[in-house]
C-alpha cells in the first residue's frame, strides 16, 4: 500500500488531536499547527509527484479487495486538489498565527482547521461514494464550528443559514446514495463506473437521469451553483478573514470536485441532457454571481459573490465535456483556489487597517500601504483574467474548448462576465486603495495603527508568487491539467487502478 | 410493506420541508431532524425489506442461504444515524447560542449583516 495516499489524511488528524491536547499551551499549539500544515504540504507534493510519474495510485485500507474494502484513489485531478489543499493550509495557518485572536485559539481553532483539512483531503482521495459522504460530514462539522467560533451576532446568523442548507444537501446526498445502492448494489466509484452502463440500460427510461439530478442538487448546494448559492454570500463574510479564506478556497471546490467526479465516472450515459443542463447552470451561475457582486458594498461580500460567479466557469468545463474543457476546469480550479484565498486574506488586512468592511468608509490604502495595494492587484487582475497571470490562461483554455465544440453562447457569456469581474475588481481597487480616506473616517484611526503589517503579508505574498508562477509557466502547468482532463474523460485507467485483477 | 413505508417516507419528507420553511428556529431544527430520519428510512426501504433471514452463515453451512437480508444498508444507516446525532447536537447548541445573542427565534429577523 502506498503510504502517500494515507498521509494527507493522517497528518491533519494527528495534528488536530495533538493541538487539542495542548489547548492550554498556546505556543505549542501554534507550532504544532504550522508543522502539521507543512507536513501536509510535503505529503501532498510527494503524492503529486508520485501520481505524475507512476500513474493513478490506489490503496485498499484494511486489505479487503476493491469493491468491498475502503478504497483510496489518487488520479491526477485528485492529487492536484490535495496539493492545493496543502498549499492553502500552509498559507492560512501562517496567516492565522498573526490574525486570529487568542480566545479563538484557546477554543481549539487550530485543531478545528486541521479536522477540516482532513475532511477535505479525505473527500479528494476516497474512491467510495459513501465514504465521500462521511468525509463531507467531517469537513462540514469542522466548518460549522469554525463558522460559529467566537459567537458574534453576525456569525450566529450566518452559521444558522450555513448549517441548515448544508444539512439539507447532506440529506439529499444520503437519499441519492440509498437509491443508487438499490439500483447498482455497490457504491465503489470505480465499480459503479465499470457496471453502470449495463445497469442504466436495464432501468426504466429516465430513472437514472432522475437519480443524477438528485446528485446534482446535493453537490450543487455544496458547490454553490445557481439557484442554490444563497447560503454562501449570507455567511462567508461573518467569520474572521483567515476562516473565510479557508472556506472560500477549499469548501465549495469540494462540491465542484464531487460534481466533476460523479458526472465523469458514473452519470455519463445521458450526457446530452445532464451535461447540457450543467452548461446552462454554469452560464446562469456566472451571470447571477457577478451581477450580485456589482450590487454589494462590502469588501468580502463582493468577493463572496465572485466565488459564485467563478463556480460557473469551473462547471462550464464539465458541461462542455471534452478533454480540453475538463483540463480548463482543472486549471481554473487550481487558479481560483490560490487567487480567491489570497483575496480573502487581503480583505482581512484591509478590514483590520480600515476598521470597517464597508467600501464607502475605506480609502487611502495605496498611500498608506503601497505593498498591500500591489499585492492586491496581482490576484485581482488574475481573477479578472488579465495576461500574463494565471486567470488568463484558465479562461483561454475554457474559451477555446467552448469554441471547438461550437457553444458560442456560453463563450460570449463567459467573456462578458470577465469584463464585469474586471469592473468589480476595479471598484474594490478604487474604493479601498485609490480614493483618499473619507473625511468622516480620519478621526477614527483610519489607516494607521496596525503594528507589523509585514507578518500579515507573508502568506499573501506567497500566494501571489504562486499566481505569477502559474502565469509564467502556464505551458507546463497546463500540460498536467490536460493529462488530468484526459484521465477524467477515459475512466478505464481509474477503474483498472482500483479494481485491478478483481474484474 | 414497501408501499406503506414509501408513503411514510414521503410524508416525513413533506413534513420536514414544511418545518424547514417555518420562521421559527426550533421548528427549523425539528425539520432537520425529520429530514435525516426520512433519508435513513429511504435507504432502509429502497433495498427491499427481507424479513426473518439474517445474513448469518449457519453452524453447518459454508455459504449464505437465499434469501438473506442485505446487511450493508443497515451499516450505512447506522453510520448516518451517528453522524446526524452529532450534527443535531451541534445544531441545538448553535440554535441556543443564536437565540441568546440575537434575542429572537424568528429567522426573518436574523439579517443584521444583510443590508
Amino acid at each position: 500500500m502506498n503510504p502517500l495516499l494515507i498521509l494527507p489524511i493522517l497528518i491533519p488528524l494527528v495534528t488536530a488531536i495533538l493541538a487539542l491536547l495542548f489547548r492550554e499551551a498556546r505556543n505549542v499549539q501554534r507550532a504544532l499547527s504550522l508543522l502539521g500544515a507543512l507536513g501536509l504540504f510535503g505529503a501532498s507534493a510527494g503524492l503529486m509527484f508520485d501520481v505524475r510519474r507512476n500513474g493513478i495510485q490506489a490503496a485498499q485500507v484494511g486489505n479487503w479487495p476493491a469493491p468491498y474494502g475502503i478504497t483510496l484513489v489518487a488520479d491526477l485531478f485528485g492529487a492536484i486538489m490535495v496539493l492545493l489543499a496543502g498549499i492553502i493550509a500552509m498559507a492560512v495557518v501562517t496567516y492565522s498565527l498573526v490574525s486570529v485572536d487568542a480566545k479563538r485559539e484557546e477554543f481549539g481553532y487550530h485543531s478545528l482547521i486541521h479536522f477540516l483539512l482532513m475532511g477535505v483531503c479525505g473527500s479528494f482521495l476516497t474512491g467510495d461514494l459513501f465514504n465521500l459522504y462521511v468525509w463531507f460530514e467531517v469537513m462540514l462539522m469542522g466548518s460549522f464550528v469554525l463558522m460559529a467560533l467566537g459567537g458574534e451576532r453576525g456569525q450566529m446568523e450566518g452559521a444558522i443559514k450555513y448549517v441548515t442548507l448544508n444539512l439539507l444537501s447532506s440529506a439529499m446526498f444520503l437519499s441519492a446514495l440509498g437509491l443508487l445502492y438499490a439500483m447498482a448494489g455497490t457504491l465503489n466509484m470505480a465499480d459503479l463506473a465499470d457496471k453502470f452502463s449495463d445497469i442504466s440500460a436495464s432501468q426504466p427510461y429516465g430513472v437514472v437521469t432522475t437519480l443524477a439530478m438528485l446528485f446534482m442538487v446535493a453537490f450543487g448546494i455544496k458547490a454553490a451553483v445557481f439557484p442554490l448559492f444563497f447560503w454562501l454570500p449570507a455567511s462567508y463574510h461573518t467569520p474572521p478573514a483567515a476562516i473565510s479564506a479557508l472556506f472560500a478556497g477549499l469548501l465549495t471546490k469540494v462540491g465542484v470536485y464531487a460534481l466533476i467526479r460523479v458526472f465523469t465516472l458514473i452519470f455519463v450515459q445521458d450526457a446530452g441532457f445532464t451535461h447540457n443542463l450543467i452548461l446552462i447552470i454554469a452560464g446562469l451561475t456566472m451571470v447571477s454571481g457577478v451581477l450580485g457582486a456589482v450590487a454589494q458594498k462590502e469588501f468580502r461580500r463582493v468577493l463572496s459573490f465572485h466565488i459564485v460567479s467563478q463556480i460557473g466557469y469551473m462547471i462550464m468545463g464539465l458541461g462542455l465535456f471534452t478533454p480540453l474543457a475538463l483540463a480548463g476546469s482543472v486549471f481554473y480550479i487550481a487558479h481560483h483556489i490560490i487567487v480567491k484565498t489570497n483575496l480573502f486574506l487581503i480583505s482581512g488586512a484591509v478590514e483590520k487597517l480600515g476598521r470597517t468592511p464597508v467600501l464607502k468608509k475605506l480609502g487611502g490604502l495605496y498611500q498608506a500601504q503601497p505593498m498591500l495595494a500591489i499585492l492586491f492587484l496581482v490576484p485581482a487582475m488574475s481573477l479578472a483574467g488579465l495576461p500574463p497571470l494565471s486567470g488568463f490562461f484558465a479562461k483561454l483554455s475554457l474559451a477555446r474548448a467552448g469554441l471547438e465544440t461550437g457553444q458560442y453562447i456560453i463563450v460570449s457569456i463567459m467573456l462578458g462576465v470577465s469584463l464585469l469581474t474586471l469592473f468589480s475588481m476595479l471598484k474594490l481597487w478604487n474604493e479601498a486603495f485609490w480614493k483618499p480616506l473619507p473625511a468622516s473616517a480620519i478621526g477614527s484611526g483610519g489607516a494607521a495603527g496596525m503594528g507589523n503589517l509585514h507578518t500579515w503579508l507573508i502568506s499573501v505574498a506567497f500566494l501571489a508568487a504562486i499566481t505569477v508562477l502559474i502565469g509564467i509557466g502556464a505551458g507546463s502547468f497546463f500540460s498536467i491539467a490536460l493529462l488530468a482532463g484526459e484521465q477524467l474523460m477515459n475512466p478505464q485507467d481509474y477503474i483498472q487502478a482500483v479494481l485491478g485483477g478483481a474484474r | 410493506m414497501e408501499i406503506v413505508l414509501a408513503f411514510v417516507i414521503g410524508g416525513l419528507f413533506a413534513a420536514s420541508v414544511y418545518m424547514l420553511l417555518r420562521r421559527s428556529l426550533v421548528k427549523l431544527l425539528i425539520g432537520l431532524a425529520l429530514l435525516s430520519h426520512s433519508a435513513n428510512l429511504l435507504i432502509f426501504t429502497s433495498v427491499k425489506l427481507t424479513r426473518g433471514s439474517p445474513p448469518v452463515i449457519g453452524m453447518n453451512a459454508t455459504a449464505l442461504r437465499e434469501p438473506f437480508a442485505d446487511p450493508l444498508p443497515q451499516a450505512l444507516i447506522l453510520t448516518a444515524i451517528v453522524i446526524s446525532f452529532g450534527v443535531m447536537a451541534f445544531a441545538l447548541a448553535l440554535a441556543f447560542r443564536a437565540y441568546r445573542s440575537v434575542g429572537t427565534d424568528d429567522l426573518d429577523r436574523m439579517k443584521s449583516t444583510d443590508d
